[in-house]
């Protein structure tokens, strides 16, 4: 069969996989006053169509900002405001300024959901089939395999179709810059990337690899006026764009004052949510916040954990390891900073296909279930669409890319491990521990999954299983991370990456 | 080797991380991936048919067997024979577990989380027949060895019959057991195939105490019809003839051309002044209503007429086929023809009969290139036509994508199959073909907005239905002439 008939029964079965699940309940479905995630969206329609640019960010007393203030860059808001002109057309009832809110009504869901696919088709889409045929190792037929399991990662499709969010915006705007990086196409790629952190603040965990790998290219063109003049032409991207993107707020210099104020709260507590992030974790056996002075301890961990990977990076701006920095970096931020989202986690996710397919699938199955999510979308009433979803995902991936064949010592990567256990332990067969180390953390996480939804939690300790399920994620995770910092650390690269280099 | 001891063996394979050696893993992969698909679909429409089930499960619990074709406190009495009704009795059993609410028969149109759950997996779960049939299907075809395996035709049937659209959404949204009756055509046909006559026949018989409309095909097989003496219910209810000649929506068949031709004729007879406008009856076809009304200007048709019709239609086929049997594959045109023209000359034939021809064609698409042209023309065809079933905004795009899906499907590999010998669809037929996009983008998209909506709100279907039968009835055609002029001396296949 022909490659083009492939990849449109992948992406049409993704489509279909996308659209289901959006049968499905949303984020604050029938739970007023707050309602949820997609309220806060159809808010955000109803504010930047009625109110005029200057007010959208500001308490002002057509624009509440306690019920759903705009707290994303302006490119969400002009996105919003592009669907509440669509919306206008279709019922204005659904923007109407105070009366629709907490509208709900089975036409609007239909609106709402069918924004996120039209973005979705767009914009990730399009990105992922890109970057599985230009960067992934394999034949044709296993690049499909390979697009089609990423088409089909649940994360994403649940917190988008499902809670209700547009991270395929995001996630894909930053794709295209991998890609536009990937192909030497460096000011297209700053671009892309510049549009996707003036969509979400978040993309900023991704900031830093771009930053390096790019700086780490033109110093390596030599510090004459070549590597200057392309780091000028980079820079004058970005700025460029930032400027565009901000225009109408740059009037007045109050306005990105406000801007910024919304979209980094530094006022808030140290963690919102359950989420597998250190403090989370560590505040159960130590009362964190009283203990330590958070700003300077958060920033020392954090940069320990990210200054490696970008040196290494800064020094050797390869694909390679800007993949595996984006993957570090990610982590890192995810792990220990401030007021994070468990959403965020999506972010590290998506890119680390390529590492090796085994350590992927693990990666992104254990983001997934053992995440936070699982409460937040049990919160949602989503639990139908998680099984399935993450049961086909699992299936996919093993069934389609024969994950576990490909898992000797060498393609595992695990050099430093078998130097630290070679003196003690010489016989230790570490690929069938990580084999076992896999099933076992399945088995946890489809028991754990199940004691969430099934089992009461100890009077005593009501928010048990939430709480196990991030001290377990974060335990996961920090293995991941030191895993990841050893491969990008340690190289030499694998020979097929090489001709993709720059 | 049993498929449960393969599944195990496939299973065990995975977690030793053995490499797969067996080359039968991709249908248990095909079969696992339809069903999760399936289970995204639990929360999507369903009509009124899931009320019919679920009031047959709660009358075949409560009452005792003697009253089940006589209760009617719903509208949707009991009209299946009585296997059909035991199968309900023994889902109720499990039903209790998810929601005893269910099986209360006052509870009209009770429809609870639960209740949805449990009728919908126990069509996904009924499924298991249809994918064991499959499996023997399969056995039945030539096997290329060395082929990729996206080239292989076992896998291409696999993907055809597991995959296919109208089953998909008529059983896992429209909501019914196709599936599960199908599973029995198909493993009968397999049988059959197979040489195991006497397995064939039997069941042939369990399908038609399942499924009565399979009557049809009752010149292949003897049957046999087990009742507890209530006969005249038992028929009066599986057979009601007081239902008019179309169903609200027209059945893409003959009838649909000859409505279509009557009110043509009609109009213009009135335009010309050959016709008063007075004396002609006012029962509209077009009307939502299952009625029965009269034909203006061609003569009225009635369901004796319609039987004699369908009578002459498969009776060269079946004459063709007793004077010169032709193996399994004359056997199976014959039964697909047979199909067709009961769907063609109907009575009352609903469209979602036309699954009936499709699926035993796909047997005969992988194997020869002229049915694999015939199966695409009418696949296409037909499957639009159930585009009407499902009406709501919510499913459009999934009917869009799946539809899409088995089109592409079915066109890529087919062709890839039968790489040799030129195109598969001449360019009139893909033409007709294509002429189904703008019809859709009209029908589902413009219509609706324009001023007609309003005073001529059936006239999507109709056109849908008209363009459908013209189509159907086409493939219906090749297929005659193509069984009545293919040659008796066919090389030794496996087939025979």
């Amino acid at each position: 069969m022909e490659n083009w008939s492939l990849i449109s029964l992948c992406v049409l079965l993704g489509l279909t996989a996308r659209w289901a699940v959006s049968f499905h309940s949303y984020s604050g479905a029938g739970k007023p006053p707050m309602f949820g995630d997609y309220e806060a969206q159809r808010h955000w329609q109803e504010v930047t169509y009625n109110l005029p640019v200057h007010e959208w960010y500001f308490n002002t007393t057509n624009n509440d900002l306690n019920y759903w203030g705009l707290d994303y860059p302006p490119l969400t808001a002009y996105h919003s405001l592009v669907c509440a002109y669509v919306a206008k057309l279709l019922n204005p009832e659904w923007v109407e300024l105070y009366a629709s809110r907490g509208y709900e009504s089975h036409s609007h869901k239909l609106f709402m959901r069918a924004t996120v696919l039209f973005t979705d088709i767009l914009i990730y889409i399009p990105a992922v089939l890109l970057y599985c045929f230009y960067f992934c190792d394999g034949s044709s037929k296993q690049k499909v395999a390979t697009a089609f399991c990423i088409l089909l990662y649940p994360g994403l499709i649940l917190i988008d179709y499902g809670h209700f969010q547009y991270n395929s915006v995001s996630l894909g705007l930053a794709l295209w810059g991998i890609l536009g990086l990937g192909l030497g196409w460096d000011l297209f790629g700053s671009l892309a990337f510049t549009l996707a952190l003036n969509y979400k603040q978040m993309e900023l965990y991704h900031s830093l690899p771009f930053f390096c790998y790019l700086l780490g290219k033109c110093i390596k063109q030599g510090l004459t006026w070549r590597g200057f003049f392309h780091l000028f032409k980079i820079s004058m991207t970005v700025l460029v764009t930032f400027a565009l993107c901000w225009m109408p707020f740059l009037s007045d210099p109050k306005q990105p004052l406000q801007v910024l104020h919304r979209l980094f709260p530094v006022g808030r507590g140290l963690f919102e949510d359950k989420v597998a992030n250190t403090w989370c974790s560590l505040n159960v056996l130590i009362k964190i916040k009283t203990l330590l002075s958070r700003e300077t301890q958060l920033f020392a961990l954090t940069l320990l954990f990210v200054l490696p990977s970008s040196l290494k990076l800064l020094s050797k701006p390869t694909l390679w390891q800007f993949k595996l920095a984006l993957v570090n970096t990610s982590l890192a931020f995810f792990l220990f900073s401030f007021q994070v989202h468990e959403k965020s986690i999506l972010l590290v996710s998506v890119y680390v296909y390529d590492v090796h397919i085994l350590t992927c699938l693990f990666l992104r199955l254990v983001f997934f279930v053992f995440r936070s999510m699982l409460p937040l979308l049990l919160k949602d009433g989503l639990l139908l669409p998680y099984v399935v979803t993450s049961l086909a995902f699992l299936f996919l991936s093993l069934y389609l890319l024969s994950a576990l064949e490909r898992s000797t010592e060498e393609e595992l990567r695990l050099g430093l491990y078998r130097k630290l256990t070679q003196r003690w332990l010489p016989k230790l067969n570490l690929s069938r521990i990580i084999k076992w180390k896999f099933w076992f953390s399945l088995a946890a996480m489809a028991a754990l999954s199940f004691t969430s939804v099934w089992l009461k939690p100890p009077a005593k300790l009501p928010d048990l299983f939430p709480v196990l399920v991030s001290v377990l994620s974060f335990l996961h995770f920090l293995g991941f991370i030191i895993y990841f910092n050893q491969v990008q650390l340690m190289e030499p690269q694998r020979k097929k990456s090489q001709k993709k280099t720059n | 080797m049993s498929a449960t001891s393969h599944l195990l063996k496939v299973v065990i394979q995975t977690v030793m991380a053995a490499p797969m050696t067996n080359d039968q893993s991709w249908f248990y992969a095909l079969a696992l991936g339809v069903s999760f698909l399936k289970c995204l679909l639990i929360n999507a429409y369903h009509s009124t048919d899931f009320e019919v089930h679920r009031n047959w499960l709660a009358l075949t619990h409560s009452l005792p067997v003697s009253q089940w074709y006589y209760e009617a406190t719903s509208e949707w009495t009991l009209d299946y024979p009585p296997l059909f009704a035991w199968f309900e009795y023994g889902l109720s059993h499990i039903a209790c577990f998810f929601d005893k609410e269910m099986l209360v028969v006052p509870n009209l149109n009770y429809a609870s989380p639960a209740t949805v759950l449990f009728q919908r997996l126990s069509v996904i779960v009924a499924d298991v027949v249809f994918f064991y049939a499959v499996k023997e299907c399969c056995k039945c075809l030539r096997e290329d060895k060395g082929k990729d395996l996206l080239g292989k035709p076992s896998f291409i049937l696999t993907v055809l019959l597991l995959w296919n659209f109208g089953l998909l959404i008529v059983d896992h949204i429209h909501f019914q057991y196709n599936g599960f009756l199908f599973g029995v055509l198909l493993l009968s046909i397999a049988r059959h195939c197979q040489n195991r006559h006497f397995e064939g026949a039997f069941l042939f018989s369990v399908l038609l105490n399942l499924k009565h409309n399979c009557i049809r095909f009752i010149d292949k097989s003897r049957s046999s019809l087990f009742i507890k003496g209530q006969l005249p219910q038992v028929l009066s209810r599986l057979f009601p003839f007081k239902r008019g000649l179309c169903h609200a929506y027209w059945a893409p068949n003959i009838w649909a051309l000859y409505n279509i031709a009557d009110k043509a004729f009609s109009i213009l007879g009135v335009k010309f002044r050959l016709l008063d406008i007075n004396k002609l009856p006012k029962a509209s076809m077009t009307g939502g209503l299952v009625q029965e009304f009269q034909h203006s200007v061609l003569p009225s048709v009635s369901p004796l007429a319609t039987l004699v019709c369908t009578l002459l239609s498969i009776l060269p086929a079946l004459f063709k086929i007793w004077h010169r049997p032709n193996g399994a594959r004359g056997f199976l045109r014959c039964l697909v023809i047979c199909a067709l023209g009961s769907f063609m000359f109907g009575w009352h034939v609903h469209e979602k009969a036309i699954l009936m021809a499709i699926l035993p064609l796909s047997l005969l698409a992988v194997d020869s290139r002229k049915d694999a042209g015939i199966f695409l023309m009418l696949s296409v065809t037909s499957h639009y036509s159930l585009f009407p079933l499902l009406f709501t905004t919510q499913e459009l795009p999934i009917k869009i994508f799946l539809m899409l899906l088995f089109t592409i499907f079915s066109l890529a590999s087919l062709k890839t199959l039968f790489r040799k010998g030129g195109a598969l669809l001449n360019p009139l037929e893909v033409t007709y073909l294509l002429g189904l996009i703008p019809l859709e983008l009209i029908c589902e998209f413009v219509y609706p907005l324009t001023v007609w909506q309003k005073t001529f709100p059936f006239l999507p279907l109709m056109l849908t239905s008209v363009y459908c039968a013209l189509g159907v009835t086409y493939a219906f055609i090749r297929l005659y002439i193509s069984l009545l002029t293919c040659s008796d001396t066919t090389k030794k296949t496996k087939m025979q």
